[in-house]
Order: C-alpha cells, then structure tokens, then sequence
C-alpha cells in the first residue's frame, strides 16, 4: 500500500492530528449518533417550514389548475420550466464530483462525494417534482411512458427532446440513487458495528450484510469505477437532453447547436456553487474542518471559476452569432435581453454569472470562506436567472409583436419555487442526520499519504529537496484548520 | 481439545497486516478471509483471489438495455403506429439515440449492480457475518480457520511478531448472531 509517496510539494487532503482510523470514524459519525445540535434544530424548523409551503402551494396547484400560476398563452414556460433546469443543473455537481473525478484520479473527491451525491438525488426529486405539477393531473404522468393503453396504442413520440428527458432524468435519477446507495454500503455497515438494539437492527437491514472481506472489496471498487465510467457519458447526456427540449424548437433564442455544451457547462457551474453553498456550512456545523479542507475549497473555486468563464464564453458566442447571423428575431432576442422589459433579469443573469466569478482569479478570494460562501449564492441567483432569460424573455416577445405579452409570477408561482428550496433543505438535512456525510473508507485511504501528519513526519525525516519544502509550506498557510507555526522548525 | 473456532489477527496499520499475511503464507498457513474498513490493494493478489468479470456483465447488460429499447421504439415508431411528420422517415435513427443511450447505461448500472449485489450476498435485510466489530472502523482483521493441524499457539505468536494489536480466539464464527 505505501510502496510509494506522495510528492510532498501536494497539498494535504486531511489536516489536522491525531487522525486515527478510529477519530474519522468518530469525527464522521458525531451527528448521526448524538443528538443534533441547535444549528441543525434551526435549519431544519426552516426548511420544513419550507417544505410545508412547497405541500400547501401544490395542492392549490392540482386544486384550482395550472391557472394560478402566472402563465397565459404567450408564455406557457415558466418558472416551472426555470426551476426544473435549475434543480437539474443544480444535481451534476454530484455526478461530477463523484464520476469524473474519480476517472480522473482526483483523490480530493474522497471527503466531499458523499454529500455532493445525495445533494444531486435532492436536486433531481426537486426537478422532477415540477414536471409533475406542470401537468396539473399528477396521475398523468404515467403516459410519458410507452405504456400499452386503449387508444390503439398510441405511443410516446421518440422523436420528441421531451420524451429523451423522461428517459435522460430518470435514468440519471436511478443511476446516481444505485451509485450513492453502493458507496454507502460499507458506511452504514460502520455504524451498524457500533450500534446497538433497534438502532443496529434497522442499520442491519440497510447495510445488505456488508463485512468488507477481500472480496466484496475487490468487486466494490470494479463497481465504483465501471459506474463511474458510465454516469460520465450519463450525466453529459442529461444536460445536453434537457438543452435540446429548447434547442430543437423554432424559437430565437433557443434555436442554437451551442446549447448542449454551454447548458452542461452552466450545470456544472451551478451544481459546484450548491455544494460550496452547503459545504461551507457543513463544514462548520458539523466539526468537519479537518476534512474538507481549504484545499477542496480553493478546488471547488477553481472548477466554479473555469466553468463560470466557460458559460462567459458561451454568452460572447450566442451575441456574435445572433449579430453574425444577420437573423432579425435573433438579433431582436438578444438586445431585448438588456433593452426590454426583463432587462433587470439579463444584468442579473450575465452580472452573478459572468461579471462576479471572474473575482475568484484572486487567491484571497477564492481562499475566503465569507466570500466564496456569497459567491456560491451569487452564482445560485445568476443561474436562476439565466434560466429564466433564456425561457421567459424568449417566449415573451417573438415573432408575432400582437401576442407578445408579458409574465407576472404569482404567489403560487413564487411558492412552489422557495418550497421546493425548503424541500431539498429538510431532505438534506434529514440526510446528515442517519448517513455520514462524507465517505468515511474513502477518507480513511488518504490517511497514510495525504493527510497533514503524514506529510509532517516527512519533513522531519529530511532527505526532501528544500524548494520544494518552501513551496509546500507556502500552501499550508492558507487552511484555516494548519497551525503554520508548527512548520517553522519542521 | 480446544472450543477455538477461528483466531482473528487485529492489526491497526494496512501495512503491518499486508506483512502478517506474507509471514502466514511463508508458514503454510491458510487464510480463511480478510477483513478491512477501507479498499487495501495488493490483499486479493496474495489470497488469489481472480479478478472481477462484472465488467463483462456491465457490458452484456448495456448490450441488452440498448437492443430492447432500440427494438421496442422500432415497433412503437415503425411498425405498430408510423406517424407521417412532414413526410419524414419512420425509421429515424438519429431520434432513436437518445433512449438507447440512457437504457444501455441504465441496464449496464443495474444489471451490474444487482450482479455485484447477488454473488456477494448483499441484499437488504440479510444477518450481517461479522467476525470482529471493529473490522469495519479502524482494524485490519485476518481470520484463520481454527481447525488445522497448527498449534494455536504459534499462530498466535505469528501475528503478533507481525505486529497484530490484538490476537482473539474466538469460539463463535460470527459474532453478530444473537
């Protein structure tokens, strides 16, 4: 296992000391054997309450019809449509984080997999949740199936983007729930050994009987990384799918082949900035400063930063082809996103996405936890809105000035928007409750080579070049959870 | 006649029980199973232990999930009910991509899931067969079958010079039966 080391000029995944196997196990079962604190007690009576309003403004949904909303002829895409590519988005953090950074041997992963996974299974229940009441009679949703039925059968149209998106999410859906669950066998069986009574027995049941025998080890990893192989291709598809419900329309605006990418790009972007949203908290909620380090802060920053100017790109592009094009709709399309009616929304979605990012090329910045915490929002706000430009201000004024109209959400509208915030909240915060948070076997393999004291008895072993100790010392000083002073005579 | 059924090896370190099965192996000694908290690489080679095929299951799996849903969308689109959509082909194939993609990934992740799940004897509800609590926190556990012709005593002072923690002689297989 160690018959090779780590290069010392590679920042420490774990800091801390006296991290034992026993201390992570300890660390990362803390709130889900004891009693959560007020912290927790809080954001839960929030979200819940959140929650509660999600359960009342879609009942009154599926009570009076899709009418209370704010939609009319016009525009018959709404906030529906906006929250569920955002929840969408919002979920391929996880698959990223857990998929392609394990292919790419990322090994920073480790501490932050776990959460960001069950964050994507949150984000999609919440995306879907708006398919559902969009269609006013839940219990149709059924016939987005190719089911055989009374009217011939008339099947679902395969040649409909809309169609590839019943299959692209709930497949990104079930595959992501078996990847997340898989990885959290060998965890729940943890806690099952420690347990005990009623406690250990429901722990049992979820555990499958897990032991962590060689073999069941062996396979494990050939699973992780054969599931790992396939969500990549998965989770790319998925956002491209969801791009084209839009891109194979007619409408300006919409009509572009940049979609697919600059759509999985903004996805990433977004997802990063929800689990730098929930992590930072977490982190300090729950004692896990150790553990996620400023290292994946300052990663997470920079992926949110490549991806944000990535997005830039996209933007500059669909401007110049609308202009180049010499389409008039198109072009119409895109002045009307700052000289119309929604210009508010086109400064604040190129303003958070494009304009604030481009701060996190500063090292203070991107190393400042208040600050990359309001980033993360920032970038949350941003993306909505992009969402919401790239729909409403499209649909609102077209090709037929006589049925341009405008849209006015309704409370309805608003409140199944700040629900299904409260829903993903409350399940997420049930989550950290009975699983931990973070992929406890994972962190236990960084111990012996990227854990702080072990790059710390290196130094004291000596026979290290001194650049690149200097250089290594230098990193250390910005984590919050590094005595530096420590290092002065190492 | 000892009541001894298996002697467990508690090392705290993967290095030092990675060295414990190399000196057990040098002494003939058979090692029934290993059990760690966490992935150690290198274990299955020393046990013999063949490598994983549920990577072929994966694909035949994903083989099976893109023929179904490209055979059941040729029926739905071509056969069953063509619809004339501006005199377009019925058999378009570029449309039928999207939901053979997803059924290939979707029977490769749960054919191969289920796969891993029913030749590991991993299903929700099954007794856990656990021979030492801590093997799934912090201790690298080594079983060795009782029942051989070694003395218990040398084993014993095997694992210990190989720098097992703790060395336990248990008369129950598994310990988390009630």
């Amino acid at each position: 296992m160690a018959s090779h080391k780590e290069s010392i000029i590679r920042e420490p995944l774990v800091t801390g000391k006296g991290i034992t196997y026993a201390k992570v196990t300890d660390d990362v079962l803390f709130p889900v054997e004891n009693k959560p604190n007020k912290a927790w007690w809080i954001g839960f009576t929030v979200a819940s309450l959140g929650a509660c309003l999600w359960v009342f403004a879609v009942s009154w949904t599926f009570w009076y019809g899709i009418g209370s909303w704010g939609l009319n002829k016009t525009v018959g895409w709404a906030w529906d449509i906006t929250g569920f590519v955002w929840w969408v988005g919002i979920g391929h953090a996880g698959t990223l984080i857990s998929a392609v950074l394990l292919l790419f041997r990322q090994k920073w992963r480790n501490s932050i997999n776990r959460s960001a996974e069950a964050m994507t299974i949150f984000a999609v229940i919440c995306a879907a949740t708006y398919v559902v009441c969009h269609m006013g009679r839940p219990w149709m949703a059924l016939y987005c199936l190719p089911l055989p039925n009374q009217y011939g059968s008339l099947w679902v149209n395969f040649n409909s983007p809309l169609i590839w998106d019943v299959f692209a999410i709930s497949t990104y859906f079930s595959v992501s729930l078996l990847f997340w669950y898989t990885g959290l066998l060998p965890d729940i069986a943890t806690i099952r050994d420690r347990g005990k009574g009623w406690y250990r027995r429901v722990y049992s049941v979820l555990s499958f009987g897990w032991t962590g025998s060689v073999k069941t080890w062996q396979r494990f990893e050939t699973v992780s990384l054969i599931l790992a192989g396939i969500s990549t291709p998965l989770v790319l598809s998925v956002h491209s799918v969801v791009s084209m419900d839009f891109a194979t329309s007619l409408e300006p605006g919409w009509h572009t082949t940049i979609f697919p990418p600059y759509f999985v790009a903004g996805a990433i972007f977004s997802g990063f900035a929800m689990v730098q949203t929930l992590l930072l908290v977490t982190r300090k909620v729950l004692g896990l400063e150790n553990y996620i380090t400023m290292f994946h802060i300052e990663s997470m920053n920079k992926i949110i930063l490549l991806t944000g100017s990535i997005v830039g790109v996209a933007y500059i592009t669909e401007f110049f082809i609308a202009y180049y094009s010499g389409g008039e709709y198109e072009q119409y399309t895109f002045l009307n996103r700052f000289i119309g009616p929604y210009w508010w929304a086109g400064c604040m979605m190129y303003g958070c996405n494009v304009l604030m990012t481009q701060v996190m090329w500063f090292k203070k910045v991107r190393t400042n936890i208040p600050m990359s915490w309001v980033l993360s929002i920032i970038v949350n706000i941003g993306m909505w809105f992009e969402r919401f430009v790239i729909i409403v201000t499209s649909l609102h004024r077209d090709y037929l000035p006589s049925s341009w109209a405008m849209f006015y959400p309704t409370w309805v509208d608003v409140s199944v928007f700040i629900g299904s915030i409260g829903v993903f909240f409350t399940l997420f915060l049930l989550f950290i409750r009975v699983f931990p948070s973070i992929a406890m076997a994972e962190v236990k393999l960084l111990l012996k080579e990227q854990s702080e004291q072990a790059k710390l008895k290196e130094l004291e072993e000596g026979h290290l070049e001194a650049e690149k100790v200097t250089f290594y010392k230098k990193n250390l000083i910005k984590f919050d959870s590094v005595e530096v002073s420590e290092y002065e005579n190492a | 006649m000892s009541s001894t059924k298996f002697i467990l090896g508690l090392f705290d370190d993967p290095d030092d029980m990675m060295h414990g099965i190399d000196k057990l192996q040098k002494n003939s000694i058979p090692i029934y199973d290993v059990y760690t908290p966490m992935p150690i690489h290198g274990i299955e080679a020393k046990l013999g232990i063949k490598d994983s095929r549920l990577g072929y299951a994966a694909f035949m799996f994903g083989c099976l999930g893109g023929t179904t849903i490209f055979s059941l969308v040729y029926y739905f689109l071509v056969h069953d009910w063509p619809m004339n959509i501006g005199g377009k082909p019925h058999f378009a194939v570029p449309d039928f991509i999207p939901a053979t993609f997803e059924w290939s990934v979707l029977f490769a992740a749960f054919g191969m899931g289920f796969t891993f799940f029913y030749s590991t004897h991993l299903f929700p509800g099954r007794a856990p067969r656990v021979m030492d609590f801590r093997a799934t926190n912090d201790r690298f556990v080594i079983a060795i079958d009782a029942k051989g012709n070694i003395p218990h005593d040398d084993i014993t002072n095997l694992l210990k010079e190989a720098g097992a923690v703790e060395v336990k002689h248990n008369d129950r297989k598994y310990v988390s039966y009630e």
